[in-house]
């Protein structure tokens, strides 16, 4: 099974997913620069974070015109996986693969740490390995992770069941002190409406060894591969 | 001719930055200062005939990249030149 990481100018966080995929995981993994427009034949695609075009203008405005970005609409078109991680989700919500955008932390700071989310949906690519309402201790790092979108969008993506992960305390709870940002309803990642693009502004990628102090966000690759291998079976029959 | 577009945050959406600057004014005795919205600001110059084409292109461009419509809004001004500016004035 082969995943293409997409390498835009000033991604930083392309290595760790590659490293994850390839080394954890044990599949196959390719990088993928923005001027391409092909994405390999990969069967999952991942944007990793990082700061695309040096998050110039807004984070992800300018990367959502390189080249291989049409291609990742035609393959989220065809219910293929997409992932956006930190900045790629941020690249995923300019080009309006899903709704909504990032305003600045409400602490006005870099925030580097570790947290908790809750795994809210199971029916995505990249949860169904997990078990419904599963805590993942899995760190974020960004400067403009607070989701914001409007009051009748965010009810849509609440009743379409689209929060995907959302901040919590260890324990689970849904609380304003587990939120590091100021997303709105503690929002930490979203699926598109058809399910197959999922953003989230942590890191599973960086989350996938206990010598780096957590394993938890290896679930959301495994996931991945289990999503792609049922669809070949479903697709074989 | 030149347009000059400010794209602001929606007056709906929370300003961490503006909120930011605010309490930082207070810190220096600015008590009368009792908000600030912060923006960002750019200046296009345009090749165009009119100051309606020149606005039109500009507008554009808000749409399509410099002005997120999901958090910002955006006003144009345009400044075509001296001479023009001058009879533009008069047109207004």
């Amino acid at each position: 099974m082969k995943f293409a990481v997409v390498v835009f100018p000033g991604s930083n966080c392309d290595h760790d997913a590659y490293h994850a995929v390839k080394h954890v995981l044990g599949q196959d993994a390719v990088f993928v620069w923005h001027k391409e427009t092909s994405l390999s034949g990969a069967d999952v695609v991942i944007l990793p974070g990082g700061f695309a075009h040096g998050d110039y203008l807004r984070t992800g405005a300018i990367a959502r015109f390189s080249p291989i970005m049409q291609e990742v609409r035609r393959f989220a078109d065809a219910r293929g996986p997409v992932l956006g991680i930190c900045n790629g989700f941020q690249v995923l919500l300019e080009a309006g693969l899903l709704p909504g955008a990032m305003l600045r932390n409400r602490s006005v700071r870099f925030q580097c740490e570790h947290v908790f989310v809750k795994v809210e949906q199971t029916d995505t690519p990249f949860t169904l390995g997990c078990r419904p309402g599963q805590v993942l201790k899995i760190p974020i790092a960004h400067g403009e992770g607070n989701y914001y979108a409007e009051p009748a969008v965010v009810e849509r993506l609440e009743r379409n069941r689209q929060v995907i992960f959302r901040y919590t305390t260890a324990a689970g709870a849904v609380t304003a002190e587990a939120n590091p940002n100021g997303s709105v309803n503690n929002i930490a990642g979203l699926c598109s409406e058809a399910r197959n693009v999922v953003g989230l502004m942590p890191h599973p990628e960086r989350a996938c060894e206990l010598a780096i102090g957590s394993a938890d966000g290896l679930v959301v690759l495994e996931s991945a591969v289990a999503s792609v291998t049922q669809r070949a079976v479903a697709a074989a029959r | 001719m030149r347009a000059r577009v400010f794209v602001t945050l929606k007056p709906s959406v929370f300003d961490p930055q503006g909120t930011t600057v605010a309490e930082a004014l207070h810190t220096l005795g600015y008590a009368t200062v009792t908000d600030v919205r912060q923006g960002k600001y750019f200046e296009l110059e345009i090749d165009a005939r009119t100051p309606e084409e020149a606005r039109r292109v500009a507008a554009e461009a808000a749409d399509k990249l410099l002005a997120n419509p999901v958090i910002e809004s955006y006003r144009i001004e345009i400044d075509a030149g001296a001479g023009a500016a001058a009879s533009a004035g008069v047109a207004r």
